[in-house]
Parts: C-alpha cells; structure tokens; sequence
C-alpha cells in the first residue's frame, strides 16, 4: 500500500550547495509543484474551516433534504439536510489531521527503534527485526480494523490504529539508513576519536536519517487519509455526526438512486488530496535523490 | 532449494510466535473481563467457568498464552459468539468466495497492468508515457470504495448492466457468478493494476538498456521478438514477485469492496465480527492473515530464486 523510498536516496546530509539544487529541481517539477499547491489548498481550508460563510457541519434544515445542487448549496444537502460542502470542509479537518498525527505516531516510534536497531546491530537489531516482521505481517488495513475493533471506533483510535500499521516502513527505513551512515569513514574516524553515542546518532545519524523520511512520512499520509477514509467508511473511524469524507461516503451509498452527489463529492476530495500527497512525494525523492545529481 | 526452504521457514517461527503474541494481547486490550465478553449477552455462569477454565484465566498471562497458543496449534481458534460455529471452519468457508474475488481481480490487474509497463517504457518520454503514469497514479490515489460506489452508480443504478450486489458460487453457475463478480474484481484490480504497471515499467526501462537487449537489436530480429522474448521475460522476474507480495494489498481491498458490493466473503466477516463484538473471529482472522502473509513472502523469495537462476546459485 505504501511506496517505500530507497535506503540509498539522501544518503548524505544536505550540504547547502546540495539544498539548493534540490530546491531548483523541486520547483522545476510541475507535478510537484502541483501536489504542493493541492495539498496546501486543502490545508489551508481545514484550518479556515471555522470562518467560511458556510452553514455548520451539524445544522440540518428539514426544507431541503437530500437537494441537488443550487446557489444556496452548491455540492448539494444529505439525507436530514445539512450542507455537503460545509461537511467536506469540516471533514478535511479529520482527514487531514489523520492523515498527519497517524504519520507522526509512525516516524517517532520507528525513527528511534530503527536507529536503535541500526546502531547497535545483534540481538538489538535481530528483536526489532522480528518485531518489524510480526507488524508487516498483517496486512495495514487488517490490522487497523483489528485494533480499531479492540481499542473502540473513534477518530483517535484510528489514529493510533493507522501510526501503528504504518510504523514498520519507517523502522525498516532508519535501520537500512543507519547501517548505510554507519559504514562511511568519517563516523569510523569519528568513532575513533571517542565521539559518544548521543553525539554520533545527533550529527552525524539522525541528520542522515531526515531526508529520506520526510519523502516516506509525505508517501505515507496518502495512504494514511486513504485509510482513515477506509476506517469511517467501515464506521471504525470518526463517529458520526462529526464530519469525515468516509463516513459521508458510506451512508452516500445508501442514497445513490436519489441523491449521487452525496456520493461523488468527498470521494472527489479524498482522491485529490491523495494525489496531492502523492505527487509531493514523488517531487521530494526526484528532487533529494542523490544520484542524479 | 529446499535447505532454503528449510531455513527461510525456520526464521519464519519467531515471527510467528511474535504474531500471535499480538493478537493474544488483543483481548487483553478491552475494557473489563475478556471472559465475559466472550461469554455474550446471556453470561451464563456454567459457560463462563467453562472458558475460565479452557482459557486458564485463573492463571499468570504466560500460562494463559501458553493455553491459548496451544489450542491454537490445534486449529481451535475459539468459537463464533454470533453464529456458535468454530472460527477455523467460519474462515474455511468464507475464503473460497475472497479467492475468487481475488484471483478475478489478479487477472485484471495483470491484463492492465503489464501490457501498460512495457507500452509505457518503451514509449519512454512521449505522451503515452505520460498517460500511462497519470493512469497509475490516479488509480493508486482513488480510493477503491469510492470508485465501487461510481460504478455501481453508472454501471448498476444508470445503466442497469450488471447486478449491485449478491453472490453466486462459482460451482452453482460460473457464468452468473463471473457476472456477479466482475465489477468488485475491477474495482479490486484497478489499483493492484497501477502498482504492477509501475514495478514493470521501471525493470523494463533497466532491462532495455542492457547489453543483451542492444545485442539482439543488433541481429536484427524483429523489435517485437526483442520486446517479448528478450526484455518482457527478464523484466518480469521482480514482477513475479511483486505479484506474490501484493497479497496484503489484495486482501485489504477486498475487506472493502466485500463491504459494498455485500459479497460474503472473508472481508464482510472482519468487518461484521467488529461490530459483533465476535472478538474470537477478529484474532483468528487477523491470526491466519499474519501466517499466510508470511508464506505469501516465503512464497516470494521461492519465485524469485526459480526465476532467477543466479540467485540460487549464491
């Protein structure tokens, strides 16, 4: 489900003359470009979402049940009569801040055990190994529904739920960056001269380990808002009524006969915020990867 | 080959240990007595002592483990709270409907997916590059449950092609069946479909420029000759094994697209277990998941090393 960066891209630390050519072929992709301004339209609509002339998520008006399009809605109303187009922009709120906390809970717990097991290599290495095998194991949306089931459905239960699944990649992520650092001579010369651990993984590890997850943490949300999309789809994710494109989706099918843009509107958003992720990641690992430079 | 086999199956066992410590630790994870979860509404107190005792819950977590791995070892995976059948037998026969929603599914994205790899790295750079690659993004990006809803919206309510929903077995009435089955298979398919068409583009485009391709060109066999039988079969080697990887993939979209299209198949039973609170069937499937995805990868190394002579030779 997840694109996974190669181990070898950033294998450097980006020297300042190296930024800025990342920088310039960033700029110079279109679909990069693109993706960026996608998902920063997204962003900034979640975080407007209070002060949009919009009616509220919540406010139903039973004159206008399941309407079509007009002036006064524009995406139409559902099945007790509230506003499409203000649910989808409250529901950009939860999708995105899915999509973003579920990553952060993947990248803090895996970033430091695959640094843990890089560094330290033998039994360290083979216990996280194996952990990191278990957790691949099942399959992410599995595992989510699994723990969702378990913990109770709820939109930070989701969470948890999708950081977990998606924790794997980045363990397996630092670990291969961290034995790629650990071979090169200037951390053996470092090494040699007594340099600590907390020195060695603060500059010269962890700076190594930045770029490659960020390129993976931006692939990653895509398959994170898919999944919490998933999740309240199955009604494990955000709790209705509380605004979330998957949700919105899931009682839409239940009125495709007589009301399809319930139907056709989040999916729309869920699929351009997604591709949004999706071109930003690509851009990042073109624009980081060391070897076309 | 079998001493790998051997081996690649021993390292297998820890993992699999650690799989079914996690899904042991699952009921541990709800509020209140797991037993009397388990023992439904009724709580009988006979039932409740009766699992006391199987569980062994009046004992330390490692020996309840041990008892519950155990019977686990013996394929008692528990009982269904919901329809009182074993959950090892519920699985059995529940899977053969995922399996062919699966492989129908497979067929496809093979048939998209491989043909539009190599037009697109042959055409490296032109527009039906382009096209091919937007195609594999947007299918990656669409969320499949959605464009279930679009097709049935089209194709069924619209249209009136194809039936919305239902299920026939495949030995009742292949036909039908195959109809029934189509549309979920494609929404199932499209986005294996774009994966593949990426994993085949990018070892096509590394295949192509290699020496033995350059060769058979310069003997002047006709380009398709060199395109199938030089490139394409090289090429499909990593391929091969994406296919076997794509299990967990396959089986995440098929708990959804069993969701819309009410197939009822080994998705619709996760899904319907949560909300029945059938705990047992929730670690049973997440259980034997966990177990054939690792074969799936064993499965994989296997193929890769038959396919590339080398390898084996290692």
């Amino acid at each position: 489900m997840t694109a996974v960066v190669d181990p070898q891209v950033a294998a450097d630390p980006l020297p300042p003359r190296r930024r800025n050519r990342a920088w310039e072929k960033f700029r110079r992709s279109p679909s990069a470009l693109l993706g960026g301004v996608i998902v920063l339209f997204f962003l900034i609509v979640a975080l407007l979402a209070p002060v949009l002339p919009v009616p509220g998520p919540a406010e139903t008006d039973w004159g206008a049940v399941r309407k079509a399009p007009t002036w006064a809605h524009p995406f139409g109303t559902d099945e007790i009569g509230r506003d499409v187009l203000s649910r989808m922009i409250w529901g950009a709120q939860a999708s995105l801040l899915a999509g973003v906390v579920s990553v952060l809970i993947a990248v803090f717990l895996g970033m430091p055990l695959g640094m843990l097991a890089g560094y330290m290599r033998g039994w360290t290495d083979a216990v996280i190994s194996r952990f990191t095998e278990a957790l691949l194991a099942a399959p992410f949306l599995i595992l989510a529904i699994a723990l969702a089931a378990f913990l109770g459905p709820s939109l930070t239960n989701a969470m948890i739920a999708i950081g977990l699944s998606a924790m794997p990649v980045f363990i397996r992520l630092a670990r291969a960056q961290t034995l790629i650092v650990m071979t090169e001579d200037y951390v053996e010369s470092a090494r040699a001269v007594g340099i600590g651990h907390v020195g060695m993984i603060g500059r010269y590890i962890l700076p190594n380990i930045v770029p490659p997850i960020i390129v993976q943490s931006t692939l990653t949300i895509a398959t994170a808002v898919i999944a919490e999309a998933s999740l309240s789809f199955l009604g494990l994710g955000q709790q209705p009524p509380a605004p979330s494109w998957g949700a919105m989706l899931n009682t839409a099918k239940n009125f495709l006969d007589q009301a399809p843009w319930m139907a056709l509107y989040p999916g729309v958003a869920i699929f351009l915020v997604v591709l949004g992720f999706n071109l930003l990641g690509d851009g990042l690992r073109d624009a980081l990867d060391p070897r076309d430079h | 080959m079998l001493t790998f086999l051997g081996r690649r199956i021993l390292t297998a066992i820890p993992t699999i240990i650690l799989i079914s410590i996690f899904v042991f630790s699952l009921q541990h994870l709800l509020p209140g007595d797991p037993i009397l979860v388990m023992a439904g509404e009724e709580r009988d107190p006979e039932v409740i002592a009766a699992l006391r005792e199987k569980y062994r819950f009046n004992d330390p977590v490692p020996m309840q483990y041990l008892a519950w791995a155990g019977n686990a070892l013996q394929g008692d995976l528990g009982i269904s709270l919901r329809t009182q059948q074993p959950v090892l037998e519920l699985i059995g026969e529940k899977l053969p409907v995922t399996i062919q929603l699966a492989v129908m599914a497979l067929i496809i994205a093979i048939l998209i997916g491989i043909p539009a790899g190599v037009l697109s790295a042959y055409k490296k750079g032109t527009w039906i590059d382009w096209v091919a690659n937007i195609t594999a993004l947007s299918g990656l990006s669409v969320p499949n449950f959605w464009l279930g809803i679009m097709l049935i919206l089209l194709v069924s309510v619209k249209l009136g092609w194809l039936p919305a929903s239902g299920y026939v077995p495949l030995t009742e009435d292949p036909l039908q069946s195959i109809r029934v089955m189509i549309m979920p298979a494609f929404v199932l398919g499209t986005a294996i479909a774009a994966t593949l068409m990426r994993h085949t583009r990018s070892a096509m485009l590394s295949v192509l420029k290699s020496d033995y391709v350059r060769t058979a060109r310069a003997k002047g066999l006709q380009e398709r000759v060199v395109l199938v039988k030089h490139a394409l079969r090289n090429a499909l080697v990593p391929v091969v094994t994406v296919i076997t990887l794509l299990f967990g993939e396959l089986l995440a979209g098929a708990v959804l697209t069993e969701q819309i299209f009410t197939i009822p198949g080994f998705g619709k039973l996760v899904v319907d277990a949560v909300f029945n609170r059938d705990y047992a069937v929730v670690q049973g499937i997440v259980l034997c998941t966990g177990i054939a995805f690792i074969f799936m990868n064993i499965l994989a190394d296997a193929a890769y090393r038959i396919l590339n002579p080398r390898m084996s030779q290692q």
